[in-house]
């Protein structure tokens, strides 16, 4: 069979799962529709939580960019993993113990105020939107490259499917599909893997792989290998990298503080039973991503090789499939400068004759290593499966944002619980539908944003999170200021800096680099922003009254495990 | 009553120096190896690779996993210790 005989076929059965899985857990209740009822067991929690992480651009991007960065791209590896040990450790017992609904209801009820509860969740939805948008895009690129549709039409594709499942079946549907997502995507991902593994140094395991010596009999290590494909062709030692050791700081420290005070995550603690299960669920997540994310780097280190080895001075007119198909797509090209019909990839602007999209290194490393046609079309149903489930988790948070925080507990408290339900589906088809418009018409900064999102969520969520739980004292003077001022310092710096605003758009973007204060990145610049955060938060709390006596109680009362079961038998 | 909130005090004191003893080994495993003493590190090999760069890509994350369930271990015991599971 053809590759794409096997990718309709694949998906076909991957979407008619997700589809009876719906069916099957359809929501009743509000409670359900937001967390599942509560009753979800602490392993289909984990799995459920893993593949609501894993986002196209973990399977899709993320060791495509590590191949290209070496040692740099340590900070996705490093930030999106180290996240967990925070959540664990900070946030996810507690909040489970608190019990409501929503990340934003704890901030409106820890901080007892509306306009707590509004500020976060104007952050809530700024994250998500834009996270949101870069999953659409995610399941378009895949459509329109493995089922040779056009790419809105995959966009289109891919909303309806995720609208059937989150709009009937709510979180209780969506946790579900999610368990079965990730049993698809980590599949899709190991697959492949495990054959290059083998192909290229003998070894089943990629981690191992990795550091292993080549099986070509010259007894050389792939790494040292790779190192030196690298500097004959002018790039960067790959082992090495080329950021500062500060910015790599920053950027690691902004997407683990990003990761733990992300809403759609968080959000997903809320689902289980016990607060013990909220830690235990979040090992079991970090278990789970951390085999995709401990194969990214090695699939990074395969790709790579095999690239430069593939097309380094070779004749265009040799090129296999792969090369012409993704030239196709416009995401590979090829200028023959020299006009000698050979490709010369290197480091020089001037003399580089290849441009690889980044995205691709991961979909077309099947084919690059002459996989079995099966396994291209498995990648393409995991890749779908990545973006699905992420854009699921992120539309419930929207929707629950709108519906239970801003309509239930701000404009309208006598709302019937029928009515919340009501509103919050409604809520969720007008996600979608945003969301599919941004998938369609991606503003030309939605992969940028992506990344941003996470020190939006540094420089907002997290210190009001942690002061919550961990400083008693915390009011709601502090928590707001802090809130605003870490927001508006991640939105100024990331608007003069990544989009050049204040200096005459994003031409000058490049030269600004030099300006940037303390050497740190846009990417980075959520730590710093966090650390405002803190220090703004509590000096406005030290001249400032503190905050009434229940909710002192109320800190008591989550900071320990005792009870969290009881409140749950409504 | 007042045993009960003694109780809870010691619970929560003992959580707070888990947390400060796991944080800090998080810190050093990601922070400390994997970036400002990566070069250093990297001057040891492992098979095929340096040490330092290891860390990065593969030893911080491990570190992390072992992280978690270590702690979910230590409040396990400390909730059975203080009567305060649920």
């Amino acid at each position: 069979m053809d590759v794409q005989s096997w990718t309709y076929l694949l998906v076909g059965i991957t979407f008619s799962i997700y589809i009876g899985i719906a069916i099957w857990s359809k929501a009743g209740s509000t409670k359900d529709f937001y967390v599942a009822g509560g009753g979800i067991s602490p392993w289909a929690n984990g799995l459920a939580t893993a593949a609501d992480w894993m986002s196209a651009a973990s399977f899709i991007s993320m060791a495509g960019l590590i191949s290209f960065m070496g040692y740099d791209g340590s900070v996705y590896l490093m930030g999106w993993t180290g996240g967990y040990v925070l959540l664990a450790l900070l946030i996810a017992p507690y909040l489970r113990k608190f019990g409501k609904y929503t990340v934003t209801d704890f901030i409106g009820e820890r901080y007892y105020s509306n306009v707590a509860r509004v500020v976060a969740v104007i952050c809530a939805l700024l994250v998500s939107f834009t996270y949101v948008a870069g999953q659409m895009r995610g399941v378009g690129v895949v459509f329109s490259r493995f089922l040779e549709v056009n790419i809105n039409t995959g966009v289109i594709i891919g909303m309806l499917i995720v609208l059937f499942y989150a709009v009937l079946g709510g979180m209780k549907g969506i946790t579900y599909t999610q368990v079965a997502q990730y049993c698809v995507l980590i599949f899709a991902f190991m697959v492949p893997a495990i054959f290059i593994s083998i192909q290229m140094t003998g070894n089943p395991i990629p981690q191992v792989g990795m550091g292993s010596t080549l099986s070509d009999g010259s007894g050389t290590y792939l790494l040292d290998r790779l190192n030196g494909l690298s500097q004959e062709l002018g790039f960067a030692d790959y082992t090495q990298g080329s950021k500062s050791r500060i910015d790599v700081f920053a950027i690691t420290l902004a997407l683990m503080v990003g990761t733990a005070g992300l809403p759609h995550v968080i959000v997903r603690f809320f689902t289980v039973k016990k607060v013990s299960d909220a830690r235990k669920s979040a090992g079991i997540a970090l278990l789970c991503i951390a085999i995709l994310y401990t194969t990214a780097p090695a699939v990074a280190v395969f790709a790579r090789t095999n690239l430069i080895e593939t097309v380094s001075e070779q004749p265009y007119e040799s090129m296999p499939q792969w090369f012409k198909n993704w030239e196709k797509t416009g995401l590979l090209s090829y200028d023959d400068k020299n006009g000698d019909g050979h490709i010369q990839y290197n480091a020089n602007a001037t003399t580089n004759e290849l441009t690889v999209d980044r995205d691709i290194m991961v979909l077309a490393n099947p084919e690059i290593a002459q996989l079995p046609n099966w396994v291209i079309a498995l990648v393409a149903a995991g890749g779908l499966a990545a973006a699905l489930s992420t854009a699921a988790g992120l539309l419930l948070v929207i929707s629950a944002s709108i519906s239970h925080d801003l309509i239930k507990k701000v404009f309208k408290p006598n709302i019937s619980e029928r009515n919340e339900l009501w509103s919050a589906r409604l809520a969720a088809v007008f996600a979608v539908v945003i969301a599919g418009y941004f998938g369609i018409n991606p503003p030309g900064f939605v992969a940028a944003v992506v990344a941003l999102a996470f020190g939006l969520a540094a420089a907002s969520f997290f210190p009001a999170i942690i002061l919550g739980i961990f400083y008693k004292r915390m009011n709601k003077q502090g928590a707001i200021a802090g809130m605003v001022v870490g927001l508006s310092i991640m939105l100024f710096y990331m608007l003069k800096f990544k989009f050049g605003l204040f200096d005459g758009g994003k031409t000058t973007v490049a030269s600004l680099q030099e300006n940037w204060w303390w050497g740190i990145s846009p990417e980075g610049f959520g730590s710093v922003a966090m650390l405002v955060n803190f220090a703004v938060s509590l000096i406005v709390n030290y001249f400032t009254p503190p905050p009434p006596e229940d909710v002192q109680m109320m800190v008591e009362d989550i900071r320990i495990p005792q009870g969290a079961s009881a409140a749950q038998a409504h | 009553m007042k045993q009960k909130t003694t109780h809870k005090k010691h619970y929560w004191k003992q959580n707070l120096r888990y947390l400060g003893i796991l944080l800090s080994i998080w810190f050093f495993a990601s922070y400390g190896a994997a970036i400002v003493f990566k070069d250093t590190l990297d001057g040891i090999l492992i098979g095929g690779f340096p040490l330092g760069f290891w860390m990065a890509q593969q030893g911080a994350i491990y570190v992390f996993v072992v992280l978690i369930f270590v702690y979910i271990r230590l409040m396990n015991t400390l909730e059975k210790k203080y009567g305060v599971g649920d």
